[in-house]
């Protein structure tokens, strides 16, 4: 395997801010988000004022700025966990890295702390195996490779679109298992990347990505907004619902999500127990999409994200519209969304 | 969510039998003793069955060469292949047990990154007795694991799992790779110990080997069958695959799931890679147009049990793979005869059982 170089002028590091001080949480990370451009999305819900400390090349923006872009649109909030979306639409790099703000560098098994950006770069620049599962899993770690009985013609690959991280200590459980399990901590670090085989779905946890924004940018949907929208991961489901599409847009277009490192250590924050209230919305609707996405099919004409995004839309719409209202909601959220994509996006 | 299991693992040593197929010697037994004692094994001697094969003391076990193979199929032995270890299916085939390990000859206890011995069958167990999840990755690996769970957006009504047929363990130290790779890195050795074991989804084919493998019997039984390998045979190094694909294709269909990851054992023998390459070659070309045909594959809603999963996809092998090379018509009448040997040793060790407890119950 080629050694992978980083390119710094390649990468943007999207934070979403949902806590005003963010002093910590950039000095924890300053040796690994040093060397890289860094756009701030403030949550136009926050009233104060954004911290944050000297030593960063960051863009800042804030509520007046969102507006500002993105003008008019009634059918994408920005608010609380998708102000990072703002940031995937004005960033200009190819590589898009997303953490959360409660999360921390995490140490690996031989307690080395995890460069989280250069390992999901590291996953976006080499390729993925969608075809064929390989039991010994990323084929292209040093120290790995293909094993017998892997099709010739498959061990190419195809190009990564999504890095999916995972997390120590506070893993992403949702609200009823973490309140059944108050003391569960995840302490075991699985040392393997893979790819998520074609047709699998999966649930994509917006803690700790990275993608391929050239490949799938506008395919990150800002879309489905529960109800009870919350300022907790178990009072959200926007980037689960964003993940299944991506999925299945990837699975179209010929592209590899992997899963697996790097781990972020992500820390203790609000009450499983009474996030309980809202979490269910998020439960049911999950169980309606499930068949959808399992026999989503999009025309062979849809080419490009953005096609991907449109067509994904009106299937939306068309199938699950009648499900639940929140549904055609996200469909119009997505279709606003590809039109604010062509015009700033792609500026 | 999923339930967490920190009561002992059931050993399940009248369950479970531990096949092994050999044509050396059996001493490797000696270092896994502390784990396999227990349990009863059946031994598969390939090549010449005049040699004698000394099996180490204290163990239950019974053995067959190709002598027995041939007296006890008849005609059906053909279905057995001859100097190849795919000859380890016979073993499967007359073992009365629920579940059935195997493992080969140059596998030896490999330990853990804190140092321990790593019981291989135990952990085996564990993933058999614990259900799959093959309609919706979840990306913290195996739910049902201490420590572990489904994560967030996982669909509760996904969370039952299906039952586990398959079992598929991994190696430390030489790494199963075909012999193209193992002629450019033939240093390269597996150190990453990955702490995870996880669902293949469905849809989804893997390459299955057969050094570390462990199935439930009378889920899959009879789709693990390893194909026509060795002597008079334009292939080998093929057999687990064969079956890897074979029961992936009929546990999808029938809704049953196939685990992947941890155990590890410790693979001490690379193979010779030019004796390999030989072996390896026709496949490494057919696979091509094998690979296809079994992404494509799909069974009838008439196919409800193993055998006719099997027979069915067998009808499909004649029919598409026939046309690749007249090695998969022989093939394919291989994999009908060995139901056939299957359903008659089977069947009739079932009436036997039910004969045995009619007098039973009366004398009680």
């Amino acid at each position: 395997m080629s050694q992978v170089i980083i390119n710094d002028n390649e990468v943007d590091i999207v934070i979403g801010a949902l806590h005003s001080d963010l002093t910590t949480f950039m000095n924890a990370w300053k040796p690994v988000f040093s060397r890289f451009h860094l756009v701030i999305v403030k949550d136009p819900d926050l009233k104060e004022d954004l911290k944050i400390p000297e030593g960063f090349s960051a863009d800042v923006y804030t509520k007046s700025e969102i507006e500002r872009v993105v003008g008019s649109s009634t059918s994408i909030r920005f608010s609380g966990y998708a102000c990072r979306y703002f940031g995937f639409l004005v960033s200009k790099k190819k590589y898009v890295v997303c953490i959360d703000d409660d999360c921390v560098p995490a140490k690996d098994n031989a307690g080395i702390l995890v460069d989280a950006v250069a390992q999901h770069i590291v996953n976006l620049k080499t390729p993925a195996t969608p075809f064929f599962f390989n039991t010994l899993y990323d084929p292209f770690c040093k120290g790995a490779d293909f094993v017998r009985g892997y099709p010739f013609s498959l061990r190419s690959g195809v190009d990564c679109a999504l890095s999916c991280g995972l997390w120590l200590n506070l893993a992403d459980l949702d609200a009823p298992t973490q309140a059944l399990k108050p003391s569960q901590r995840n302490s075991r670090y699985v040392d393997a990347v893979l790819t998520v085989p074609k047709r699998s779905m999966l649930p994509v946890s917006g803690i700790n990505i990275a993608f391929n924004r050239e490949l799938v940018g506008p395919a990150l949907v800002p879309a489905l907004v529960l109800a009870g929208e919350g300022k907790l991961r178990w009072e959200t489901v926007e980037d689960i619902w964003c993940g299944l599409c991506v999925k299945a847009i990837c699975d179209h277009l010929s592209l590899g999500v992997k899963s697996g490192l790097p781990y972020v250590w992500r820390s203790e924050r609000g009450n499983a127990i009474d996030s309980l209230k809202k979490e269910w919305e998020g439960v049911k609707l999950m169980e309606d999409v499930v068949p959808f996405f399992q026999s989503v099919r999009l025309p062979q004409s849809a080419t490009t994200a953005e096609d991907c995004v449109t067509e994904m839309a009106k299937a939306v719409k068309e199938q699950l519209g009648k499900v639940d209202p929140m549904f055609s909601k996200a469909a119009a959220a997505m279709e606003e969304w590809v039109k604010l994509w062509k015009s700033v996006g792609s500026a | 969510m999923a339930a967490s299991s920190s009561k002992p693992v059931p050993l399940l040593k009248d369950e479970l039998d531990i096949v092994i197929p050999t044509i050396r010697n059996l001493d490797f037994l000696e270092m896994w003793r502390p784990f396999f004692e227990q349990y009863h094994l059946i031994i598969v001697q390939d090549g010449d069955p005049t040699k004698v094969i000394k099996v180490p003391e204290g163990f239950d076990y019974e053995l067959y060469n190709r002598n027995d193979i041939n007296r006890i199929l008849g005609p059906k032995a053909s279905c057995i292949s001859f100097k190849d270890s795919a000859c380890r299916c016979f073993g499967y085939m007359v073992s009365k047990k629920k579940y059935i390990y195997t493992i080969d000859d140059d596998c030896f206890v490999a330990k853990d990154p804190t140092g321990h011995d790593i019981n291989a069958l135990e952990q085996h167990i564990k993933n058999l007795l614990s259900p799959s999840t093959p309609f919706f990755f979840n990306t913290l690996y195996d739910p049902y694991r201490d420590g572990a769970d489904f994560v967030r957006g996982y669909p509760f009504s996904l969370r039952e799992g299906v039952p586990t047929a398959v079992s598929h363990g991994l190696w430390l130290n030489i790494p199963d790779y075909d012999a193209p790779t193992q002629l450019v890195k033939p240093h390269e050795r597996n150190t990453r110990f990955v702490d995870a074991v996880l669902t293949i989804p469905k849809g989804s084919l893997f390459p299955m080997c057969g050094m570390n493998l462990a199935f439930n019997r009378e889920l899959i039984g009879p789709a693990m069958y390893f194909g026509l390998m060795g002597d008079g045979q334009p292939i080998g190094r093929y057999d687990d695959m064969w079956a890897g694909w074979c029961i992936k294709v009929i546990c999808d269909h029938l809704g049953l799931g196939v685990k992947t990851g941890l155990p590890y054992i410790w693979h001490s023998k690379a193979s010779n890679p030019f004796v390999n390459l030989k072996k390896e070659y026709k496949g490494i070309f057919w696979q091509e147009e094998i690979i296809p045909f079994f992404q494509a594959a799909t069974l009838s809603k008439d196919a409800t049990s193993v055998q006719k999963c099997y027979i069915e996809l067998s009808k499909q092998v004649k029919e598409k793979l026939g046309t690749v090379d007249p090695y998969f018509v022989k093939l394919a009448d291989a994999m009908v005869t060995w139901i056939e040997a299957w359903d008659e040793l089977n069947n009739s060790a079932e009436e036997k059982t039910t004969e045995n407890k009619a007098p039973v119950a009366a004398a009680k």
